[in-house]
């Protein structure tokens, strides 16, 4: 290493000292250097298990604020002429009831199970749990089998058919992987709502701490009959609904 | 052999080791030109994830695993007539293994990760355990082969053939439980799909080892003495029943479960090309024709009959994987039961499925590189099956 | 066999010469930066023989422990060394990361998934379902 290299970092290790000598020093980016100092962002948590409440009696037919939102936070555009190649993390099912005729309509997205069979049948672990209950694909080892997408109940997987180019820097997300519904993991973790939730209108999603039981989603639970989607799968879904 | 025919049939070989060769690359030309547009350019989507490569695949990792009981015929039951097939059989399961699973390979969405398919294993995916198993194949074929063809080795050969065989149950267990495992989708929920795989297998298998066995005896001009054939055929015709007993129950299970009609319905009756393949293809051309070919009086002794009913069986093979992964894809998941549902993402709908070009390319390609490592390997090591057919007569193995 | 390691031992040897041939030619990658004369985490030397590692160890950390505010962060690099006249680290062989990948004859997987342009914002239109 040559001279100069090691006065760099000396000076480096200065700056690490302190923020406030940072201040005072011209023409540096303040917030790359000192970032290692700031406080540790809360880490996902096994305490917490993100989950969501749909109430679908308030969820109009036609409405799909939520997916425009959805697709806006996730930089979900795609061009793939087959509409059955295309990604939808988020979309409207609308259903009607054999027999009694009665309609409802419902978003339906990956549910966050506790025992989710895409984790189980990853060949490589990209499918998998956050502590916080959160399932995610990681796209550096997942390999495009699709195999998550045969074993899933609930079709929320879907699989990047071309090249893409028009991602959001917090979204990266690409062709020959498969993905899915974050709870928009990336506004969660800075304590945010997913996108879905802050849109609708109706107020028709809660989002919240499953375990925290002064939460307003564990209050709501306790409160209200909810259902899982599929419950017979016993894959205790993180996602329920109200009404179905 | 003269030195002019020697010649001709070695530039016959190169000719046909060309043909394999091109087939195979026009194969990899094709997933590469998937990899390089992406999954856009094929048939699948969202709904139908696997097609036409998956199903080309997963015929040759069967009928892989199901030849390879020949060569265990000979070694464990110590039958001589398949003890002679034991070579040949164990070429064919190497060569179709990896075809095989080249095609499974090429099909991914990122193929060039092949290394973190290798590297990062989650032992709860029966794609996992699978991971472990094909490997595992190919290192007991190897050491079974090397067992027969070294004769200091031979004595070994007992075991490895054993080996191979408890592997070989393990694989298809493993290549049927990839489907068996599937809880969300009506079509493979079943406890019989594991055992209807290993006994495909078995079908599948020695129908491939027959047309091989045929083609290489053609080109040496020798013929199989009848007696030989005969119990070959039996043997076929045992296994080709035994599939249609696993097929109909597995159908007449879903029956019986009021929530599996819709299904059946839809795959046996409604679905179109679907059972139109499952009867005309699987049942009539690939079980029933091959069964009065082996034994009805006028067919049975017809030349080529026992050739004919493997092809046929081999033609059924397909129609049948075709009904069993893409039918039941096609059929819509069941996320709401008692309700109807609609969505722009296809739900509640019976998809569709047409393969392009490059997917039914790469498919070819796959039986190209099963065909040219075999050519390769037929030519280069000495496997062709001769019976000793005088000392086979004295011993009265030949005998019906 | 003997003459085939010969072979291979000569062609080993004659390797460097090769190396030496082509030094010379490739020309240094030359890159304009959108927000030069920033101090970077960590001394060019170090970034440019660690920067994989430290991508990669952190990734792991963001995706599965959901660290979002590192001193290694892809988007960050992005920031600081897109260019001036493209907004991107990719796209041309004067874009920061595509001119040394080019140079150095490496890969660049990153950008498959992840946007090379700062601060871009995918456009949806709004109210219309896929």
């Amino acid at each position: 290493m040559t001279a100069p290299d090691n006065k760099r970092r000396n000076f480096l290790a200065a700056a690490g000292a302190g923020a406030a000598t940072l201040a005072i020093a011209p023409g540096i980016n303040l917030i790359r250097v000192s970032a290692a100092d700031e406080p540790q962002t809360k880490l996902a948590s096994g305490k917490v298990r993100w989950g969501m409440l749909v109430d679908t009696t308030k969820c109009a037919t036609g409405c799909d604020a939520c997916v425009s939102a959805c697709h806006q936070e996730n930089g979900i555009v795609e061009e793939v002429e087959d509409p059955r190649q295309r990604s939808q993390w988020l979309r409207k099912i609308d259903l009607v009831e054999q027999g009694t005729g009665r309609q409802h309509s419902l978003p339906m997205m990956c549910q966050h199970c506790a025992e989710p069979p895409c984790v189980d049948v990853c060949p490589t672990g990209a499918s998998f749990k956050r502590a916080d209950g959160i399932v995610l694909v990681d796209r550096h080892t997942c390999i495009g089998c699709r195999y998550c997408m045969m074993a899933c109940p609930y079709k929320a997987r879907s699989f990047v058919h071309e090249p893409l180019t028009t991602q959001n820097p917090e979204v990266p997300r690409g062709v020959g992987c498969v993905e899915g519904c974050t709870f928009c993991v990336q506004r969660i973790d800075r304590g945010k709502n997913p996108a879905c939730v802050d849109a609708c209108p109706e107020a028709a999603l809660v989002f919240g701490d499953l375990n925290d039981e002064n939460s307003a989603i564990a209050k709501k639970l306790k409160e209200v009959a909810s259902t899982q989607v599929r419950a017979d799968l016993k894959l205790d879904t993180g996602v329920r609904y109200q009404g179905i | 052999m003269d030195y002019a025919a020697k010649r001709s049939a070695e530039t016959k070989f190169y000719l046909l080791a060309a043909l394999g060769g091109l087939v195979s690359a026009i194969g990899v030309g094709a997933a590469l030109y998937m990899e390089h547009h992406g999954h856009a350019v094929t048939g699948m989507n969202n709904q139908i994830v696997w097609g036409l490569p998956h199903v080309f695949a997963i015929f040759l990792v069967v009928a892989a695993s199901g030849v390879l009981n020949v060569a265990s015929i000979g070694s464990v039951f110590g039958k001589t007539v398949y003890k002679t097939r034991g070579q040949l059989a164990g070429l064919l399961c190497f060569a179709m293994l990896a075809a095989g699973l080249v095609v499974i390979l090429l099909d991914l969405g990122r193929a060039d990760r092949i290394m973190v398919a290798a590297t990062h294993v989650n032992l709860t995916s029966v794609f996992g355990w699978n991971m472990i198993l094909y490997p595992g194949m190919f290192a007991i074929a190897f050491v079974y082969m090397w067992t027969l063809m070294e004769k200091r080795m031979y004595p070994y050969s007992k075991a490895a053939g054993f080996a191979a065989f408890i592997w070989r149950l393990m694989l298809t267990t493993g290549t049927g439980s990839i489907f068996g495992f599937i809880a969300a989708r009506q079509a493979y929920q079943s406890a019989v799909v594991a055992p209807m795989f290993i006994i495909m297998s078995f079908a599948w298998g020695m129908a491939v080892f027959m047309v091989v066995q045929k083609a290489m005896y053609l080109w040496n001009g020798m013929a199989l003495h009848p007696a030989i054939r005969n119990r070959f055929k039996r043997l076929l015709a045992t296994f080709v029943a035994a599939v249609f007993y696993f097929v109909a129950v597995y159908h007449l299970t879903n029956i019986y479960y009021a929530k599996q009609t819709a299904f059946e319905q839809f795959i046996l009756l409604d679905g179109g090309i679907f059972p139109q393949l499952f009867w005309g293809g699987w049942l009539v051309a690939g079980t029933l024709l091959p069964l009065a070919l082996i034994f009805l009086p006028g067919l049975k002794d017809m030349p080529g009959s026992a050739t004919l009913a493997s092809l046929l069986i081999i033609v059924g093979a397909f129609c049948q994987l075709y009904v069993f992964i893409i039918g039941g894809e096609a059929f819509p998941l069941e996320i709401f039961p008692g309700m109807t549902a609609g969505s722009s993402f296809f739900d509640g709908r019976i998809d569709h499925y047409s393969p392009s070009l490059p997917e039914l390319l790469l498919g070819i390609g796959g039986i190209g590189i099963a065909f040219t490592m075999v050519v390769v390997g037929v030519h280069v090591l000495k496997f062709l099956p001769e019976d000793d057919v005088a000392k086979l007569e004295a011993a009265g193995a030949l005998a019906d | 066999m003997s003459r085939a390691l010969n072979f291979l031992a000569l062609l080993l040897l004659a390797l460097p010469l090769f190396g030496a041939a082509h030094a010379g030619e490739a020309a240094k990658p030359a890159i304009i930066i959108a927000n030069p004369g920033t101090q970077c985490i960590a001394p060019p030397e170090e970034m440019r023989r660690n920067h994989m590692e430290m991508l990669k160890h952190q990734r792991d950390r963001t995706l599965r422990l959901g660290e979002r505010s590192a001193r290694v962060s892809l988007n960050g690099c992005i920031e600081c060394h897109a260019s001036k006249t493209s907004g991107a680290v990719t796209g041309s062989n004067e874009n920061f990361c595509q001119a040394c990948h080019a140079y150095a004859a490496v890969k660049l997987d990153c950008f498959d998934c992840h946007q090379p342009k700062a601060g871009h914002k995918a456009a949806v239109a709004s109210g219309e379902p896929q």
